[in-house]
């Protein structure tokens, strides 16, 4: 991985002009209006107002080299698009990134998949964007998502669960931690993947660079899918720079009284594809049928089976143990074996019921 | 007529405890008045007629003078009638019928009758604990008191009938031996609850052994009738029998809440408040005062049936209880603490039709909403929920082979609340249950993979933080059961089994 002058340059640019770009878009609704698009001098123009001098002046004392070996230091990777290992699909993009800052190792991005929704999802949000990161993770798709809070964090979190690779694509410096509370996630998402921005380390978030950040998500994935999203919101617009180069866009449905659901059950009514889980995202990506997702598997252990069998049959636990001829301490252990596999789940006080597994 | 004035020391109880109050008598001619001061309530008041009566009908002399009598200290606001012998010794003192150099060193307490009878007051316990602490010799109490104030050592306790000799007794012209101390509450050799009489059952028994074990708080659900109260009441006969120091604190607490035998505690309290019982009846207030059914439950049970019946607010109350094991009630600008470390027992149906399961016609909106009323915050006190099966009327009568006695299972209790305050001996607390994130995350350690599967849990989200530590709590209690001191993951995969779903997950 590695970039060219000229890319780099741009990049430090757009770090400087960040908050002179936040006093021009950041009113609500504003969207960055093709102004990415712009080449170097036309956006100082276009931005910089009266600090013209200052930036020209901040700009004439960058060196290439000296980026790049302060990158190297700080193991910041960097590509850009005249080089290789830049991801090709971003072209399609009206105003796409020309250099990215990555932090971690950028993974397979041939047959990507956005997962994106609310940052105040409701726990059947919560819930299917787990399930669908890990299901696609389990099946070697990159997962491409934001790191939000909701359901950004919660696709993040089960394609890792899932053993997959995923990548975070942030709204300022791929070095900027944002939002805080998910730091763990973004240490392992860095791990297991790469966290990227087309903003240079260091830069903060801005209100303009969301949807900025939005347009690179629809850009590096095939497929966009939103699990749950108000109206208007964010991850709408996300969906919008997908249609807009020609990608498929897919939505979980929603409950209709939700008004977390809006979004994405409007987008099922104007034609997105129903996702009701990752076979769904498999059959779009490879075809129908062509890549099964590993069906739950029973546990190996005859035990674990039987209090399965129990379960299923809406046995009480004290009952299905002596049934299984276990001892409850065993039967109470295998529940929470099962539960961790995703075989069992919670159904009410104290009562549980047969889950469709991993 | 030699003296005019004359102070006798007395108590008013405030919660369960009680604070040194002095009763004044002053002495002067006059129009014939007898004036009460010293912020008295009505009862107090009321105790003019009763020491008037008391004093004419014991054929002493109640002087027909100006007559003022004030409690100290002024502020304090009392009630009750515990001080009628009080000021009924303070008017003998001062119209020179006693000596007042007898009254040195000595307190008084206790209601009167109108024939001079003394009658037995709340918290004589607490009374004789204070009096120790304020460094008297000798207490003075209706003679149903004595035994109780008497578990007191280091104070010499008399038990006195009447008030004639009250008076005799001031005088030297008769005496009594120094009461001794209550014998314990004479306890069947064998608890009457025998958990061996419960057929099946076995997660709720595996539960209620753990919860015993490590102090834990248990929710036990299944249908109506299926035994959870017979569960329930067999809880305090395997808990470990109450040390000295628990009984004595158990005792004052049933006597200064008017429920006392006069004995010295044998068993842990069980109480089982109706879920129409409020706020304040669960954590307490009221006028006095009063423990609310958490403070009576101290050391032992707190049972609430039907769970979801309870009012929220009712339920919400009891958090900060359960949490800090003592409550604070605020009485007009001062506040009383009671103490409050009580397990928590509670019991409710599966679903909101609570019929068995095969009949049962709850959708998932009815189980929600089910769950949403009870309270968020007191699940989340909740350390393990077992299943309570609807045992057929055929396996009643029959019946199979008894399971474990409740003499064994304490024995096994026992020996693992032993290894816990070994274990716990320098940080406050003397079991698993009592332990904050903090203590649980430095004491209970688990290997690498066990440690892996937790956050593996937790990851899903189906593990908050605090339930982590909940489940670490009562993974260590588990292998304390099982003598061992390391927690092996079969421990930790039990505790997850009997964890509490988190409400939002539930309510969802």
């Amino acid at each position: 991985m590695s970039a060219c002058d000229a890319c780099l340059r741009r990049g430090r640019l757009l770090g400087l002009l960040a908050p002179r770009i936040a006093g021009l878009l950041d009113r609500p609704g504003s969207r960055s209006a093709g102004i990415l698009a712009l080449p170097d001098a036309d956006l100082i123009d276009a931005v910089a107002g009266e600090a013209v001098e200052e930036v020209h002046e901040r700009m004439g004392e960058f060196h290439a080299e000296g980026e790049r070996a302060e990158l190297a230091e700080r193991g910041i990777g960097v590509a850009c698009r005249h080089r290789p290992g830049f991801p090709g699909q971003l072209g399609e993009l009206h105003d796409p990134p020309t250099a990215l800052f990555a932090v971690g190792e950028l993974p397979e991005l041939e047959r990507a998949v956005a997962i994106v929704g609310s940052r105040s999802a409701s726990p059947y949000g919560l819930e299917v964007a787990y399930e669908l990161g890990r299901g696609l993770g389990a099946a070697g798709v990159t997962v491409v998502s934001g790191l939000a809070l909701g359901i950004d964090a919660a696709a993040h979190r089960g394609c890792l669960d899932g053993g997959g690779r995923g990548v975070a694509v942030l709204a300022g410096g791929p070095d900027v931690i944002y939002p805080r509370q998910n730091g763990r996630l973004y240490e392992q998402i860095a791990a297991n993947g790469a966290v990227i921005s087309e903003m240079p380390p260091g830069t903060r978030p801005y209100r303009w660079s969301f949807p900025a950040r939005n347009r690179i998500m629809a850009g590096l994935s095939e497929l966009t899918v939103l699990v749950e999203a108000a109206d208007p919101s964010g991850s709408l617009i996300t969906a919008e720079f997908a249609r807009d180069i020609g990608r498929a866009v897919g939505a979980v449905p929603g409950r209709v009284t939700s008004r977390f659901a809006a979004g994405t059950n409007g987008l099922l009514r104007d034609g997105a594809i129903p996702i009701t889980g990752a076979q769904d995202v498999l059959d779009e990506l490879f075809g129908a049928g062509a890549l099964e997702l590993a069906s739950a598997q029973l546990p190996s252990d005859p035990a674990l089976q039987a209090v399965l069998a129990g379960i299923e049959a809406g046995r009480n636990l004290g009952e299905l143990a002596s049934a299984a001829g276990l001892t409850v301490r065993e039967a109470r252990a295998a529940l929470a074996r099962l539960e961790a596999d995703g075989l069992v789940k919670r159904s009410g006080l104290g009562s549980y019921e047969r889950a469709a597994g991993r | 007529m030699p003296a005019m004035l004359a102070s006798v020391a007395t108590f008013a109880l405030e919660g369960v405890t009680s604070r040194e109050v002095t009763v004044e008598a002053d002495i002067r001619r006059g129009l014939p008045t007898f004036t009460l001061v010293g912020l008295p309530d009505r009862a107090i008041r009321e105790s003019r007629e009763r020491v008037r009566a008391a004093l004419l009908n014991s054929e002493l002399e109640f002087p027909m003078k100006r007559l003022t009598v004030n409690l100290a200290p002024a502020h304090l606001r009392k009630g009750g009638p515990g001080f009628d012998l009080g000021i009924a010794v303070g008017l003998l003192a001062a119209s020179g019928q006693v000596a007042p150099e007898a009254l040195q060193g000595c307190a008084v307490c206790g209601e009167l009758s109108l024939s001079g009878e003394l009658r037995p007051v709340r918290g004589a316990l607490a009374m004789a604990m204070r009096a120790r602490e304020a460094g008297l010799r000798r207490l003075i109490v209706p003679v149903e008191n004595a035994p109780e104030a008497a578990l007191v050592e280091g104070l010499e306790v008399l038990g006195v009938p009447t008030l004639v000799r009250m008076r005799d007794l001031l005088r030297g012209d008769w005496s009594t031996d120094p009461a001794e101390p209550a014998a314990p509450a004479s306890t069947p050799a064998e608890p009457l609850l025998d958990f061996a009489d419960v057929r099946g059952q076995e997660d709720a028994k595996r539960a209620l052994e753990i919860a015993a074990a490590g102090g834990h708080n248990v929710l036990m659900v299944g249908p109506p009738g299926s035994g959870k109260t017979m569960l329930a009441r067999r809880l305090p006969g395997i808990l470990p029998p109450p040390t000295l120091e628990e009984a004595l604190e158990i005792t004052q607490i049933e006597s200064a809440g008017g429920l006392g035998s006069g004995h010295l505690a044998a068993e842990r309290p069980f109480r089982a408040p109706h879920h129409t019982t409020s706020p304040q009846g669960l954590v307490g207030g009221g006028t006095g005062p009063q423990p609310g059914e958490i403070t009576l439950a101290h050391r032992g049970v707190l049972f609430l049936d039907e769970l979801a019946e309870f009012a929220r607010d009712a339920l919400d109350s009891l958090r900060q209880p359960l949490e800090d094991g003592s409550v604070q009630v605020m009485r007009r600008q001062r506040s009383v603490e009671f103490p409050a470390r009580a397990m928590l027992v509670a019991a409710c149906n599966p679903c909101p039709c609570a019929k068995p399961p095969e009949r049962c016609s709850c959708g998932p909106l009815e189980r929600g909403r089910y769950a949403r009323r009870l309270s968020g915050p007191l699940l989340d006190r909740i350390d393990l929920a077992c299943q309570v099966d609807s045992v057929p009327l055929v396996e009643l009568v029959t019946g199979r082979s008894r399971g474990r006695d409740s003499r064994a299972v304490r024995g096994a209790v026992v020996a693992a609340r032993e290894r816990q305050r070994a274990r716990l001996a320098d940080s406050g607390v003397s079991c698993n249950g009592e332990m904050d994130g903090r203590l649980t995350r430095r004491v209970v350690k688990v290997d690498a993979d066990v440690r892996g599967r937790l956050l593996a849990v937790a990851g899903r989200q189906l593990l908050s933080g605090r339930g982590h530590d909940r489940v670490l709590r009562v993974a260590r209690t588990i292998a304390d059961l099982d003598g061992r001191e390391r927690v092996r993951g079969d421990d930790v995969d039990e505790a997850l089994g009997y964890r509490v779903a988190g409400w939002e997950e539930l309510a969802a």
